[in-house]
């Protein structure tokens, strides 16, 4: 188990390699569907990405005394951002993605080229992901977006992730999708 | 008498063949309180109603506690299977951990009773129902449990308006929640829920046999091959391992349907039809071996479960439609008992 903290370096990030179970301390902000549509299109983020980590979920919070409380927090399906992926790495200085069943292409080359990984966070563990998160700490374009598809800046301890593309062209998704064709193959 | 004897005719047919059951759900309806217990007075209608009126309807509760349960506890089949795939991982492996942290989570929303999975999903009721029963009246109040179940934080703000974007009236609208009635021969109600996530309903798929890319002809062995071309394909998206519901046969819409409603028999039972249960093995025993694992990272567990089913086709069709079912299999049910309080749980 390898343990990266904040604030992020981005030659930790080179040393991560395929299949690395990671836990992550420190800051994170949320980003699906909406927030890299908007980048895409040429706007600044509201706040500086450089050096962070996005995630891809769309988390549900509970507002309490001027508090938010994430109840339910765990990744959404990452290759819709795709398209615009390696883009964000290029403009905004991104070291690191979370989400769910892995990218394509474009983003694995853009992880090379920009320096960053893409680790898989455990699909449908709301509960087990939201403890890990220790403070709310800012929320950006909600009004705009809605709450699940804001930016929220969010406190981590320990967060469990894996690495299934890593910044040296390698990917896990690719690997066991040729593999499990081959397995087919000779199981038909 | 008559009533009777329409009621007989419409449930002779097994689970496994059933069909949309609001095509065959009585036309008459005469009777605003139609949740009443069916007792062996029911003759004497007129002293029931009077009594039931003066006692409380827990309908609206009893669906409220469905709802909540459905969404924060696993039933007992389906965690075992998850056992079994946690047992089965080697040591170290990311495959073993994935599973450990689906473990783990499962005890967490359990405890503190919270969604297992931010994405709550669609909700599909499923209600079987003797005779004397209003569907009409039975989602009026089940649509005002659902939003109350919203507003506890037991189920996300899910519904989308799907032109405009909005997502703002607590789950419901056009097809949401999604209701299945089915009449049968007892005289209690049955409630049968089912919450599906985007992720896995997103991997679900319909193929038309002969498929030439595959080399799927119309028979079993062609059947077999869209099926694990299903899995292929849904590597790592799904959320695995995952439960297949497969329906052969019928039109589309029916297929798609009782593809879902397969997913609502207990794991550990096989199809009564002998090919179909050979069938159900073979595709769980060939999925493990495709090294696909859980989330995909690679490993022995790939699928948890495969349930088939079979409806009559056309000459000129032959569907295969499959449901994926995430590890977070939400389907919960109870029985109605008097005044509509929760008298069993099916699962």
């Amino acid at each position: 188990m390898k343990k990266l903290n904040f604030p992020f370096k981005r030659e930790e990030i080179r040393a991560l390699k395929v299949g690395d179970m990671v836990l992550i301390s420190g800051k994170m902000f949320t980003g699906r569907d909406a927030i890299h549509k908007y980048l895409h299109d040429g706007n600044m983020p509201p706040v500086s990405l450089q050096d962070q980590i996005i995630y891809h979920c769309g988390p549900v919070v509970l507002e309490e005394k001027n508090n938010y409380r994430v109840i339910a927090a765990g990744p959404t399906t990452s290759i819709r951002e795709e398209p615009y992926q390696w883009e964000v790495m290029r403009d905004h200085g991104i070291l690191g993605v979370i989400g769910k069943g892995g990218m394509g292409p474009k983003t694995l080359e853009g992880c090379a080229k920009y320096g960053c990984v893409y680790f898989h966070a455990i699909g449908g563990a709301a509960q087990v992901l939201a403890e890990k998160i220790k403070s709310v700490d800012n929320v950006y374009l909600k009004e705009k977006f809605g709450s699940p598809e804001a930016i929220w800046e969010l406190t981590v301890e320990e967060f469990p992730v894996v690495v299934t593309m890593d910044s040296h062209g390698n990917s896990l998704h690719e690997k066991v999708q040729a593999k499990s064709e081959a397995n087919l193959k000779e199981l038909l | 008498m008559s009533k009777k004897k329409v009621a007989k005719k419409k449930t002779t047919k097994k689970i496994t063949t059933k069909k949309i059951a609001k095509k065959k759900a009585p036309k008459k309806r005469t009777k605003k309180k139609a949740f009443r217990k069916v007792t062996k007075k029911s003759t004497k209608k007129n002293v029931i109603r009077k009594k039931v009126n003066k006692q409380k309807d827990l309908l609206q509760d009893s669906i409220i506690e469905l709802i909540r349960q459905t969404s924060t506890i696993l039933p007992g089949d389906i965690q075992k299977v998850i056992l079994e795939a946690l047992e089965r991982e080697k040591e170290g492996t990311t495959a073993k951990y994935a599973m450990s942290i689906i473990d783990a989570n499962i005890k967490l929303a359990k405890s503190k009773s919270q969604p297992m999975c931010q994405d709550t999903g669609t909700i599909l009721f499923f209600i079987s129902h003797p005779a004397e029963f209003s569907e009409l009246a039975f989602m009026k109040t089940a649509n005002k449990a659902v939003v109350l179940a919203t507003k506890k934080g037991y189920l996300r703000q899910n519904s989308v308006d799907t032109l405009t974007g909005a997502n703002t009236t607590m789950n419901l609208g056009p097809g949401h929640p999604s209701f299945h009635f089915h009449e049968h021969k007892k005289k209690t109600i049955e409630v049968r829920l089912m919450l599906k996530g985007g992720g896995c309903e997103n991997v679900g798929a319909q193929y038309a046999l002969p498929n030439v890319s595959l080399d799927a002809g119309r028979d079993l062995d062609g059947v077999r091959k869209v099926i694990l071309d299903a899995i292929i394909k849904a590597q790592g998206k799904g959320c695995g391992p995952g439960v297949l519901g497969i329906c052969i046969g019928g039109d589309r819409g029916a297929g798609y349907i009782d593809s879902k409603e397969q997913l609502l028999r207990h794991l550990d039972d096989s199809s009564p039809n002998n090919t179909l249960a050979d069938l159900e093995r073979d595709i769980v025993n060939t999925a493990n071996k495709l090294g696909i694992g859980p989330m995909g990272f690679g490993g022995k567990t790939t699928l948890l479960a495969c349930k088939i089913g079979v409806l009559n086709r056309l000459p000129a069709s032959y569907f295969v439609s499959i449901s994926y079912m995430c590890w977070a299999y939400r389907r919960q049910g109870i029985t109605l008992g008097s005044h509509n309080k929760i008298s069993k749980w099916l699962y």
